[in-house]
């Protein structure tokens, strides 16, 4: 199975050290099989989260299997939906916000597509975990 | 009402400066019950927007406020890219180049649907939505009676915000406080009616709209 077989995980923080730290974590649990990437603070470098780095981040980890994204706060969700909005039209439909805690759930949701589940069974893995 | 070039440059001009002179408020605001960074995000957005002003301003209405929506969106970093991004985003696809204020009211009133669309959220919980929704009420009722507009919509944006203060924010992060929300204003009330400040005290001086006739 190559990377682009299987479902890419996006974390979107507000503190691009949690998002990084996220990564990291799921590299070691989970392994390099699954494309994951990390999009945290604002534009300006700050707390916060940014559209455009978002919008890249989905990007890089593009497959047809879809992208599945796990958020912390309000706003990352927000801006989530937004960039989701911005992507070529062909892409939206493949693309979830899980509704599940960031770190459990970005390991959770990389098991599940690592063992090459569809974008449906990537998110309801990681929203099992939803309070 | 056909906006020219020199009075969409004022427009943008009067929002970005509605906002800069008061991101320390809107920060103190939003340090009481968000996450404090409200006047610095606004700040940085409307930065952008003015960094772009002359460009902007040579568009026709629509494209300049779809455009500027996008430049929101790309640089707050915070919910209120999205919220305030759709909302003028909205506002530009709806409305026509050279609009009546039955056109505007009708786009206001669509752009703030796809705000509520956006953040999820109604009147009543304690959002820059007290503000906007009493905004375009105004605006529909002053289609068939047009006068003193301008001040009916200052009028409205002021008491939609003075209306926050004993609310209980059940959405965005001030809803984390529950109860201990109550007593503060919203920052995004307040700085949505810093905007609708600046946009009336622009367009009142507008031929135009004089005697609130924006045809």
């Amino acid at each position: 199975m190559t990377a682009n077989s299987r479902v890419g995980i996006v974390i979107v923080s507000h503190s691009a050290e949690v998002a990084r730290g996220t990564v990291d974590m799921v590299r070691q649990m989970v392994g390099h099989e699954v494309p994951v990437a990390a999009s945290g603070g604002n534009p300006a470098g700050g707390l916060g989260t940014d559209v455009a780095s978002i919008i890249a981040a989905i990007k890089k980890v593009w497959s047809p299997k879809g992208v599945a994204i796990l958020v912390d706060l309000g706003g990352a969700e927000t801006n989530s939906e937004m960039a989701i909005e911005m992507l070529p039209e062909a892409w939206r439909g493949k693309v979830v916000i899980c509704n599940a805690p960031i770190v459990e759930g970005a390991v959770m949701a990389a098991t599940e597509a690592a063992g090459g589940g569809t974008l449906e069974q990537v998110r309801a893995t990681a929203e099992e975990l939803a309070p | 009402m056909k906006l020219d070039t020199e009075t969409k440059d004022r427009l943008i001009a009067a929002m970005a400066q509605a906002i800069a002179s008061h991101a320390g408020e809107l920060t103190d605001l939003d340090r009481a019950i968000g996450d404090g960074d409200h006047g610095s995000n606004m700040k940085r957005g409307f930065d952008a927007v003015l960094a772009d002003r002359a460009n902007l301003a040579s568009k026709p209405l629509p494209d300049m406020l779809k455009a500027l929506g996008t430049h929101l969106v790309m640089t707050i970093g915070g919910a209120s890219g999205p919220l305030y991004g759709t909302l003028f985003m909205a506002l530009g696809k709806d409305i026509p180049a050279e609009p009546s204020l039955a056109d505007a009211a009708r786009a206001f009133a669509a752009a703030v649907n796809a705000v509520k669309a956006r953040g999820k959220a109604t009147t009543g919980e304690k959002t820059m939505l007290e503000v906007l929704q009493p905004v375009v009420d105004v605006l529909q009722a002053s289609v068939s009676n047009p006068a003193g507009l301008g001040d009916r919509v200052k009028a409205a944006a002021d008491a939609g915000l003075e209306s926050t203060k004993p609310m209980k924010a059940s959405k965005g992060r001030a809803s984390f406080l529950g109860e201990r929300s109550i007593g503060h204003l919203d920052p995004g009330a307040r700085s949505s009616q810093l905007l609708a400040h600046a946009v009336i005290g622009v367009l009142a001086a507008q031929p135009a709209l004089e005697g609130g006739r924006l045809s």
